[in-house]
């Protein structure tokens, strides 16, 4: 065994796979000490999966993972903290009724006493917190409530907590996305510090000139493959998107036959009462039409049609329907004015677990349910739903099952077919085919194509380059809130979108 | 063949725990006392179950939104002194209003049951508009309607005295019959209780109000993005149940042919623990009447039976807390098998 290792973690040869889709498929990942290493990709090229496998979330199906070179089992988070590698999350995770030094020392607490008789070492708590934020240079109190710190304060301070459990590595996944400017900069002396102390990074970011100006290594991911590992001064902003993306699209979407007529929707100057969402959205939607939506996650590409949909308030805009001005406040105004919204959080927001299939299919419609005497007849229920089934292919034993027995794919065609039965003019897809097979995937793009034709329009969020391209008439790419361009969707390139939509 | 049998007889059990262990329990009480099965223990179990059905139900639509309501209890003992305070003979001494002519016996009825809507309806809206946990609000209320009608109960001349001195009209809605004099009679309350089970069978089962409170307790904000008025379908939902309280504490008042602000008092829990027994998931959803109306029973059969044949009260106790323990667990454990 060398003495110093070139590498503090290695990643060999990790293959992941789940019920038809090879997430990752032969991937390395190898890091020199006390570097900076930014890990890129599309969304979905793998890049958590790839780090769920690191922190023990996932068990790998092949491949090596060495620390420090010597080979390591590590079977939870836990686990990887003990040898050394934690994780800043996007999301931050903190205790916030408790102060900043519970929040570091947590689970692991200085105790002092007699025996068994062990009590909480409140001084030396504060004196070790003391001693670790001043070597960091962070300017936090320790007794300081951790609700009442600011985004950067808290990361900074997951940051402090990851140092003093001695991490050799530490991951940062999005770290900058919810900061502002100066904060940024902090964090990257924060970086550079912990980097000066021989502390390696992985440093997961979408955003080009970050990554350009503070990492040592770049390794890019492309649909769960290893594209390559450069040195970052290798590299230019170019060189990087023409690597993320490039792949062939034959044969993956069905061959679009729908054609865009009239204009139905118009959507001008919305924005949104948070000053942080999207801001001054215009666009129109043709009958018969699928408009992609594209963009890097927090775009805010959701909130938009969040807002058409009525769940969104708005500060300035309007929403004109066949010419007509809306005014859509819940979604039952949403639902009523024919536009139809299949959310993105299937399990959250989409079905009723403890209800059957037919109870979700029903669900956005009953009053067309009702019979003379102004009850609901479940005998139609038991029809319709039927019908629905058979025309959207779900493959279930009968539409008395539970919907929660059923696979993600045919939940979403359930889904479809309650938003169908609403009869609406306008669809709303919110990443359609997230989690789902690639053969319901193909079912879920067919349909689309057939209610295109049928005169419905369709916009359609996709974080997938290659399917707003294969399936969108025009794409709007959205950044930071803002639509950053419009593109033809039989023209367009995904180094184009990508552009748009990172710069 | 064999092994798809063994899964078929589980679901079976599983499936129908509650009728099982009801029929179960019932096989047990008669085995120590062959005496117990006759039609007269039929009938007493019943009219013991009848007003229980009532609240149960009512509190039955709280829970499957995923809610839960304390003050089911409070509004029975509430409504029951209303409806009794108004419902004396015209020449009974101590008469809660002196000078109240004997109203039509509907009237007083029909305004016990609206003050027990209305604080549903407050129930509801505390709920829906101000977003205070079901459990906070209902304990609230379940305080203030104790104290509503401590005040009432209170008033000069009555002073706290138990209301007695129904009117021969309005007992007999507790304590009537028909059929023959006896044994083969069926009570008028019994026959309510029947009704009442199959309006709400059908409001929950062919209305949108109830489709959507199933909705609401499966995923509210799926509901919400199903296009559903949440807020308002929860409103109505608390106001159904506290009319179901009102004309239970009603016909509690006619059975026991009284009444006093203490009337109701934890009524709430029993109902709970009927509805959980007989299947109704405290996480929302999940729910149906028969189940309720079986939870009810076995509750009624464990109080009339287990006295039926000697057993301790305070065994009777241990044995129903150890029974709604276990009907939780079962269920749990029948979801946590699923996932």
């Amino acid at each position: 065994m060398p003495e110093h290792p070139a590498y503090v973690l290695e990643m060999n040869n990790i293959s992941k796979s789940f019920p038809g889709v090879k997430a990752l498929d032969d991937v390395t990942l190898k890091l020199r000490p006390g570097t900076v290493h930014a890990l890129m990709g599309e969304n979905g090229a793998g890049k958590s999966t790839l780090m769920k496998c690191l922190f023990g979330i996932y068990k790998p199906d092949g491949g090596e993972i060495m620390l420090g070179g010597q080979l390591v089992h590590i079977n939870s988070s836990k686990d990887a903290l003990t040898l050394g590698v934690s994780m800043i999350h996007q999301e931050l995770n903190p205790v916030p009724q408790r102060d900043v030094m519970e929040n570091i020392w947590l689970g692991r607490f200085p105790t002092r006493g007699l025996g068994p008789l062990q009590f909480i070492d409140h001084r030396k708590m504060q004196e070790d917190t003391v001693k670790l934020l001043k070597d960091l240079e962070m300017d936090i109190h320790p007794k300081q409530k951790v609700g009442d710190l600011s985004v950067s304060k808290i990361q900074s301070l997951e940051i402090a907590k990851a140092v003093s459990f001695h991490s050799k590595v530490i991951v940062m996944d999005e770290p900058t996305s919810s900061l502002t400017g100066n904060e940024v900069e902090q964090l990257f002396r924060i970086i550079n510090e912990l980097r000066r102390r021989g502390v390696s990074i992985i440093y997961i970011s979408h955003k080009m000139e970050e990554i350009l100006c503070i990492s040592d290594d770049v390794t890019i991911m492309r649909d769960g493959k290893h594209v390559g590992t450069w040195e970052a001064k290798e590299l230019t902003i170019d060189k990087i998107i023409t690597r993320m993306v490039g792949r062939d699209l034959s044969n993956r979407y069905p061959e679009r036959t729908n054609v865009p007529g009239e204009v139905l929707l118009r959507a001008e100057g919305l924005t949104s009462v948070h000053p942080h969402s999207f801001k001054d959205v215009s666009f129109e939607l043709r009958k018969g039409e699928i408009l992609g939506l594209g963009g890097l996650v927090g775009a805010q590409r959701t909130e938009v049609i969040e807002a058409l949909f009525g769940m969104r308030a708005l500060k300035q805009g309007s929403i004109h329907l066949h010419g007509k001005k809306i005014k859509v406040k819940a979604p039952s105004d949403a639902i009523r004015q024919g536009i139809a919204l299949l959310t993105e959080e299937r399990r959250v927001t989409g079905i009723f677990p403890v209800l059957t299939i037919a109870e979700n299919t029903v669900i956005a419609n009953l009053g067309r349910f009702k019979t003379p005497y102004g009850l609901i007849s479940n005998a139609r229920i038991g029809e319709v739903s039927q019908q629905s089934v058979e025309k959207f292919r779900v493959k279930t034993p009968s539409t008395k099952q539970l919907i929660r027995n059923l696979s993600g794919g045919n939940q979403q065609k359930v889904l479809l077919a309650r938003w169908l039965l609403t009869d609406p003019e306008v669809l709303l897809l919110d990443e359609p085919t997230r989690g789902i097979d690639i053969g319901a995937k193909y079912e879920i793009y067919s349909f689309m194509i057939e209610l295109a034709k049928q005169g419905k329009s369709i916009i359609m969020i996709s974080s997938e380059m290659p399917e707003l391209i294969g399936m969108s008439d025009r794409i709007i790419v959205m950044r930071e809130g803002r639509i950053s361009g419009i593109v033809d969707g039989k023209a367009a390139t995904e180094e184009e979108i990508m552009r748009l939509a990172a710069q | 063949m064999n092994a798809l049998d063994a899964k078929g007889v589980k679901h079976f059990f599983s499936q129908n725990a509650i009728y099982i262990i009801l029929v179960l329990l019932i096989i047990g009480i008669a085995v120590a006392d062959p005496n117990f099965i006759g039609i007269t223990t039929l009938r007493d179990i019943l009219l013991q179950s009848s007003t229980r059905v009532i609240i149960a139900l009512g509190v039955a639509f709280v829970l499957i939104t995923g809610g839960t309501d304390l003050s089911a209890g409070r509004i029975v003992g509430l409504s029951a002194v209303v409806s009794a305070s108004m419902l004396q003979m015209s020449d009974y001494p101590r008469k809660f209003f002196p000078n109240l002519p004997e109203l039509p016996i509907i009237v007083p009825i029909v305004l016990a049951i609206v003050v027990g809507l209305i604080f549903g309806l407050i129930n509801g809206i505390i709920v829906a508009k101000f977003h205070v946990p079901p459990f906070i609000a209902t304990l609230g209320s379940m305080v203030i309607v104790y104290g509503v009608n401590s005040f009432y109960f209170d008033m000069k001349p009555n002073q706290s005295q138990p209301i007695g001195g129904l009117s021969k009209e309005f007992s007999k809605l507790g304590t009537g019959y028909i059929g023959p004099n006896g044994t083969y009679s069926i009570p008028y309350i019994v026959i309510i209780a029947i009704v009442v089970s199959f309006i709400v069978w059908v409001i929950f089962n062919n209305t949108r109000l109830g489709k959507n409170m199933y909705a609401i307790g499966g995923n509210i904000q799926a509901a919400n993005v199903s296009g559903i008025n949440v807020s308002r379908n929860l409103i109505y939902i608390y106001a159904i149940a506290g009319a179901l309280y009102g004309l239970a504490g009603v016909l509690e008042a006619a059975r026991t042919g009284g009444a006093t602000n203490n009337y109701g008092n934890m009524y709430e829990l029993d109902a709970i623990a009927a509805c959980v027994v007989g299947g109704v998931s405290t996480a929302g959803g999940v729910g149906r009447v028969r189940g309720i109306l079986a939870g009810v029973l076995i509750f009624s059969v464990i109080n009339y039976g287990l006295t039926f044949v000697g057993v301790s009260p305070y065994w009777q106790l241990i044995i129903k807390g150890m029974i709604i323990v276990a009907a939780v667990a079962f269920d749990i454990r029948k979801y946590v098998a699923k996932k």
